[in-house]
């Protein structure tokens, strides 16, 4: 354990997992061990996580694929198996459940503790707590992950990424400005890389430079971000660890190996993302009021188009039909290297896909989903599937739903 | 183009035609309306290209000629020029002037060239409706109007002939439905309309139509072609395109088992819904009717707001039955009983009900249940 003379007196921390996916992998085949392991999505995917040794490389995660394997030809390439990585991610987040009911996830690998008050239930200060935490990680689950230890959020999250892996760092109150003064203003949460662009262009480039400016001048120069630069550049942040924030949407995409233009190859790729969409939804008891179809050109131009529901839903028919109309009106002759579909507005499944007055055959395709549904829970995922997601697509008995599969 | 017209004259008739221009207009031509003066009139005419307008009126023609001005400026400065006064104005180059008393405006207009005008076809059916009866079909069904996109053929008014089988006159009919309400109303077919094809009129139409019929009494000319539909009121002509696109087969889901009649004052059952209605969430706005013999309870319940119920008193002897609604539905339908009788005839708590005015049996409603 390490020496600070706040230890014991700090509870704001950031867990992060240690390569998180790359990690689950190689737990899970262990003779990979010394090897770089990349996880990522075919030839035209990206990086989803690469283990320590790829990283030696100068891999990097959300790199594209082509470009890691310039680096470290020699990596072994893994499918991301999801999953696998969100049980994964859920014991290790009902392990840290156990030390606080104050764990806000802010990813499948990540969360923020707030240990404040846990001295006597745990017998020791929160960094003793924390320890022991990964310690169970590492020895319960098989993944390393890494600490870091402050008085708020901002910066127990700039301090995990600090002594990765299986690190555990510290920033106290006392050396907080000291240690953000030389940092890069892109380690503040919310500079991207356009606002920092923007701010080096102003000459400013590190956190102390930020410190040195008035409040007013930052708001006047970058708006309602100007209140939280002024503050972060301070090492002020007062954002509670508030669990179980609401999830927003659900959504799911792929990209493919080569563009596709026509609506009929997209809507073929359309019906599969529905499906795992609304498969999501069903388990996890969400409907979604809004439904919205995402598309990237081949510049990465990002395209969304959205449709409010008359009621909510969480059936692949509707999504797919809904997505299917938005995605006809896309197709104009771009290409597209990327499309997704997700729904938004989640509410309450009770009130999702009532019987429809305009659409009296949604009735018997509902009925033909829940089935569908039940096979699969009973014989697995491939047990049966729609036509839809064969390669040749049919006629429509619908007048205003062309090309029906 | 050079004309002096009375202000009240300038400012009804832009009052109609400057609604049918958008807001925002990628094709800036189609901000302007389309000034045409000759043989002692000025003609008006906007578009949204989906929609035309064109009015006639009374004016002095100094110069005959033709020209494109902003509508909602020409609109907006009509409306602020003092009563009984007289505009002139006078295009010239590409700038219209109006001089009204010691007021004068310079607009810049578009190429009277560029502005598009709708193609004509040929009406294959033209027939004439009381401007009450259209407001009846229109104010009876526009409320049950999907504007769900993506359902475009749902976004307007279905309006169609009926064959009249036995024993029935034939009919001309509107229909409407969002998927949750549905609204079917009729009137007896009127002379011309007899083979009237199935149409769907766009909503904006619609909406522009039933403003007009405020201002208008006798009849309303109607002429269809198989893309177009054309309004005549009065002086104003509306030609608009119809969407394109099947109505679903609304036949199919208009229940004919129901026997389960539920008698009640559409005031006092309005009013109730609205009370309780209060408590419902925004996002359901769902209420429960529980009924028993001669009794109706309204309730509604939402997990951080409380919960109401209101009895009244309803002639009902059938068995106790259950059923939720959307509390928005019911007085949007109770708002169109005139009679002050609503019917509704009900199976069970999961299937469509109907809805009636027990005086007006011209129109229906059906209205989907939700799950309380």
């Amino acid at each position: 354990m390490v020496k600070h003379p706040e230890l014991h007196r700090l509870s704001i921390a950031h867990i992060d997992c240690d390569a998180f996916y790359a990690s689950v992998e190689k737990r899970d085949r262990p003779e990979l061990a010394d090897q770089p392991v990349i996880v990522g999505g075919g030839h035209r995917g990206v990086v989803s996580a690469c283990c320590y040794i790829a990283r030696l490389y100068g891999v990097r995660s959300a790199m594209p694929m082509f470009k890691a394997l310039q680096l470290c030809p020699q990596a072994v390439i893994i499918k991301p198996d999801m999953q696998k990585y969100v049980g994964v991610g859920r014991a290790v987040r009902s392990l840290m459940q156990e030390m606080t009911p104050l764990v806000e996830a802010i990813s499948i690998d990540e969360a923020f503790l707030d240990l404040t008050g846990t001295e006597l239930l745990h017998h020791g200060s929160p960094a003793r707590t924390l320890v022991r935490l990964v310690r169970r990680i590492e020895t319960e689950i098989g993944v390393t992950a890494s600490i870091g230890l402050s008085h708020n959020k901002f910066l127990a999250k700039l301090a995990s990424d600090l002594d990765k892996p299986r690190g555990f760092a510290i920033i106290g109150e006392a050396e907080t400005l000291a240690f953000l003064a030389p940092r890069p203003v892109g380690m503040i949460w919310g500079v991207g890389k356009a606002l920092a662009a923007k701010m080096a262009a102003e000459g400013i480039r590190t956190i102390g430079q930020i410190r040195d400016m008035e409040m007013k001048e930052l708001v006047r120069r970058y708006g309602s971000m100007g209140m939280r630069l002024y503050h972060f550049s301070r090492g002020q942040d007062d954002r509670r660890v508030t669990p179980h924030s609401p999830l927003k949407s659900i959504s799911s995409e792929t990209t493919f190996n080569h563009d596709l233009w026509s609506f009929e190859d997209l809507e073929r790729e359309l019906w599969p993302l529905a499906e795992k969409v609304s498969k999501r939804m069903k388990s996890g008891d969400h409907a979604g009021l809004t439904v919205t179809l995402k598309l990237k050109t081949p510049d990465f131009k990002l395209i969304t188009r959205s449709q409010r529901l008359s009621s909510p839903t969480q059936l692949a028919d509707r999504i797919f039909r809904v997505g299917r109309d938005l995605l006809r009106t896309e197709c104009d002759g771009r290409r597209f290297r990327l499309l997704g579909i997700g729904c938004h507005d989640l509410t309450d499944p009770r009130d999702a896909d009532p019987p429809d007055l305009a659409d009296p055959g949604q009735q018997q395709r509902a009925k033909v989903e829940r089935a569908i549904d039940a096979v699969r829970a009973k014989l697995g995922g491939h047990a049966i599937t729609k036509g839809r997601s064969l390669p040749v697509v049919g006629s429509s008995s619908d007048p205003n739903q062309a090309g029906e599969g | 183009m050079k004309i002096i017209i009375e202000r009240t004259a300038l400012l009804g008739s832009l009052g109609h035609v400057q609604s049918v221009v958008e807001r925002r207009n990628t094709i800036p031509v189609l901000s302007n309306v389309l000034l045409n003066a000759a043989n002692g009139s000025l003609s008006l005419l906007a578009t949204d290209m989906d929609l035309e307008i064109s009015e006639t009126v009374v004016a002095e023609v100094v110069r005959p000629g033709s020209a494109t001005a902003p509508a909602h400026t020409l609109y907006d400065i009509a409306r602020k020029l003092p009563d009984g006064s007289q505009v002139e104005l006078d295009a010239t180059g590409d700038v219209l002037t109006l001089r009204s008393g010691r007021s004068k405006f310079n607009l810049g207009t578009l190429p009277v060239a560029d502005f598009p005008e709708m193609t004509r076809g040929t009406w294959s059916h033209q027939f004439s409706l009381r401007a009450d009866v259209l407001k009846g079909l229109i104010d009876r069904t526009k409320f049950a109007i999907s504007t769900e996109e993506t359902r475009y053929y749902l976004n307007g008014i279905h309006i169609h002939a009926t064959k009249g089988k036995a024993g029935e006159v034939p009919a001309l009919r509107a229909v409407a439905t969002d998927g949750h309400r549905l609204a079917r109303v009729e009137t007896p077919l009127p002379e011309g309309a007899d083979g009237l094809p199935g149409v769907i009129i766009p909503r904006k139409t619609v909406l522009e139509v039933r403003k007009l019929l405020d201002e208008v009494a006798g009849n309303v000319d109607i002429s269809l072609s198989e893309t177009k539909i054309r309004f005549t009121l009065g002086d104003v002509t509306l030609i608009s395109k119809l969407i394109d696109g099947t109505f679903p087969d609304y036949e199919r889901v208009i229940p004919a088992g129901n026997n389960k009649l539920l008698s009640v004052d559409s005031k006092l059952f309005a009013g109730a819904v609205d009370r309780v209605a209060t408590i419902s969430t925004e996002k359901s706005r769902a209420v429960k009717l529980a009924l028993e013999a001669g009794v109706l309870t309204l309730s509604a319940t939402a997990a951080d707001a409380g919960s109401a119920s209101e009895e009244i008193e309803v002639d009902y002897d059938s068995t106790p039955l259950e059923i939720g609604f959307n509390s928005r539905y019911l007085l949007d339908i109770t708002g169109q009983i005139e009679s002050g009788k609503a019917q509704f005839v009900m199976a069970d708590g999961n299937s469509p009900t109907i809805v009636r005015d027990a005086a007006d049996l011209a129109a229906l409603y059906v209205l989907m249940p939700m799950r309380v």
